[in-house]
């Protein structure tokens, strides 16, 4: 995707109501009138206590599910007006999604599975989608694995390849909901070096949301959900100068 | 993954390769209930073809006869004599050559055989037996009842003073090929005739009757000159019989009957035994989709996660349907070809064991390689069918729930 990208926010929340029907008369409000704007090659975490809401704003932002009000903006694209088509076409280009328990399809390879969103846009597999996904498989350190089945690899192997599959449609928005959260310290801690380093080298923006303070002190920005309001967002300035620049592409 | 297949291809069948032994297990059975049908299709069609063929081999489709005579009163009064119904006499079709012209000219008819024929006595030295003297153009008559291929001694030829007749009065009268017979007709006409061939129709009681006669010579014995006494019609779909003669009767006031009519009884046997065996079918057709349907839907319960994941991806509803639908049609497909090799073993097993005291089959079953294309093109079509519910479950399925669930 080398056509120029919008230079604006990749994400914008204006006043961002979500309410389910609990009842046939109650409906409980779960998000309070969100603002949030996620400029490009940012790299925040969103943290929070259990049911503060952090599911179903990342379920919004990824187009999964509609607010109840308010207007959300991908790239700067409006999308309340859209049809379902149209917003799952956008979800597909726009956004990667990265989930705890790695999601890999079973039936398919390491490598169908890095395919799998061009395959779906594209209706049938050719070469470069091929390529393209050895690249970044590649790019994961996982080249070997390329014909391994999800049951053949290990968590941490599962979850670089569940990164490289949210980064085939070249996105600008990456969603990882809890990405560690299933791994050992030490695979933790590769899988979220290679976030970071897509994030610098390809200015690919991060939402991760997590449980896990010593992640979220990692990330540039830490945006706070309690009770389905932000109480608090702040950005550490210096992170971002320390990381080194790799694979420019 | 090969180049030319489309995604949800793809997704079929490695879904249906990863879900090894459901798959397995519905395939097999999906191809039981397709052997049963094909198996007992090809029986059924061997069967009633069998049986139609003995029942027509002395009768024609449709049979066209004068118009019944009836008395009719000339006061008419409800007090008036009290009608008996009159004697049928022998009598000719009016203009029966005209007819034949314009009934040989009708497309669904594939023959026409003129028939004079009337009671007589076969007489030779002291035995007299009673038999139905048939007068027949051959060449017209083998069209509709091919008696030239059921001669079993002699030939069919019919010249003036030559006949043909069963085994069964040749038996009854002492007589063979080239032996003289005489023809004494109910109304006094006398002729002798040399016998020139032998038939078995495959009915005793036809082959003791029948005595084949030149058109001609029936005409002068029944005195019937230039008439005839029924017409006989071979037509090219036996099943429109009934519906033919109705017409014929309705266009011509003469009356027609099918041979569906005449043999009423063995037509309602060989109805029921159709509608039964379409019902056994429909409903091994109907278990058979349930049976598609149930592994399916589990099989989306199962998929949910992965379909949500595809949904997030940007797979769209029609992409997981077809998806479902795909995999529905593979499964009767191959179900489809696995019954019909089973089928194929069944009807050699059939064919080996089934037989007459005597070693000969009991009866032929020809087998239309047809019959094994529309099972697997009906056995895909009741599994593209059956996957729609768990399809559009799959695809009606919300990505949220669907990966956290």
């Amino acid at each position: 995707m080398a056509e120029a990208k919008f230079d604006g926010p990749v994400l914008e929340l204006e006043d961002i109501h979500k309410s389910y029907a609990t009842g046939s008369e109650v409906e409980t409000e779960v998000l309070h009138g969100i603002n949030l704007r996620l400029q490009r090659g940012e790299f925040a975490a969103l943290i929070g206590p259990s049911g503060s809401g952090k599911s179903t704003l990342l379920n919004l932002i990824g187009l999964l599910d509609r607010p109840s009000s308010g207007r959300l903006l991908i790239d700067g694209q409006e999308t309340g007006s859209l049809d379902d088509g149209a917003l799952t076409r956008l979800r597909g280009r726009s956004i990667g999604f990265v989930f705890q328990h790695h999601h890999l399809i079973p039936a398919f390879t390491a490598l169908e599975n890095v395919m799998m969103p061009l395959l779906v846009e594209r209706g049938r597999p050719d070469d470069e989608m091929r390529q393209r996904a050895a690249k970044l498989l590649d790019q994961v350190g996982l080249t070997a694995q390329a014909n391994h089945q999800a049951n053949q690899m290990s968590g941490g192997q599962q979850q670089r390849v569940a990164i490289a599959r949210a980064l085939t449609m070249q996105p600008s928005l990456v969603l990882a909901d809890e990405p560690t959260g299933n791994l050992d310290t030490k695979s933790a801690d590769s899988v979220f070096a290679l976030m970071r380093e897509v994030n610098v080298s390809q200015q690919t923006t991060f939402l991760i949301v997590t449980h896990d303070p010593r992640l979220a002190a990692r990330c540039d920005r830490i945006i706070e959900l309690v009770d389905g309001t932000i109480v608090s967002d702040h950005v550490a300035e210096v992170r971002k100068q320390e990381m080194p620049q790799q694979h420019p592409d | 993954m090969y180049p030319w297949l489309p995604f949800e291809w793809i997704a079929a069948t490695r879904f249906l390769r990863e879900g090894r032994m459901q798959s397995l297990l519905i395939i097999v059975g999906v191809g039981v209930g397709v052997s049963v049908i094909v198996f007992m299709s090809a029986l059924l069609s061997g069967l009633q073809s069998n049986l139609v063929r003995r029942t027509l081999s002395s009768q024609a489709h449709v049979v066209i006869l004068p118009p019944e005579e009836v008395a009719r009163p000339q006061r008419d009064s409800t007090l008036g004599p009290i009608l008996q119904k009159q004697a049928q006499r022998l009598r000719s079709i009016d203009q029966w050559q005209k007819l034949r012209g314009r009934l040989a000219e009708m497309p669904e008819i594939a023959a026409v055989s003129p028939i004079a024929s009337g009671p007589a006595f076969a007489v030779r030295g002291n035995a007299n037996k009673s038999v139905t003297l048939i007068g027949i153009e051959p060449d017209n008559y083998n069209r509709i009842i091919a008696l030239d291929e059921k001669m079993v001694a002699g030939r069919l030829r019919l010249n003036a003073g030559e006949t043909v007749i069963g085994i069964e009065l040749a038996k009854d009268l002492g007589a063979s090929v080239g032996d003289k017979l005489r023809i004494n007709s109910s109304n006094g006409t006398t002729d002798t005739l040399t016998i020139t061939g032998l038939f078995d129709l495959g009915n005793k009681g036809v082959n003791a009757r029948n005595v084949y006669v030149g058109l001609r010579s029936a005409q002068t014995l029944l005195d019937l000159v230039g008439g005839v006494s029924s017409i006989d019609l071979g037509l090219r779909d036996m099943y429109a019989a009934d519906a033919i003669a109705l017409r014929i009767a309705r266009e011509t006031g003469l009356q027609a009957d099918s041979w569906i009519k005449t043999n009423a009884q063995f037509f309602t046997a060989l109805t029921s035994q159709k509608i039964s065996s379409n019902v056994i079918r429909f409903f091994i057709g109907l278990s058979v989709a349930f049976g598609i349907a149930s592994v399916l839907v589990v099989s989306v319960v199962q998929r949910s996660k992965e379909i949500g994941i595809l949904r997030a991806m940007g797979a769209t509803r029609g992409q997981m349907l077809r998806t479902f639908l795909i995999q529905g049609g593979i499964v009767g497909l191959l179900g489809s070809v696995l019954g019909s090799s089973l089928a194929w073993v069944f009807l050699a097993l059939w064919r080996a064991l089934a037989l007459n005291p005597d070693g000969t089959p009991m009866f032929m079953i020809t087998v239309e390689p047809e019959l094994f294309a529309i099972s697997a093109a009906g056995a895909t079509l009741v599994g593209i069918f059956s996957a729609l519910i768990p399809a559009r479950r799959a695809a009606s399925l919300d990505p949220v729930v669907a990966i956290r669930g």
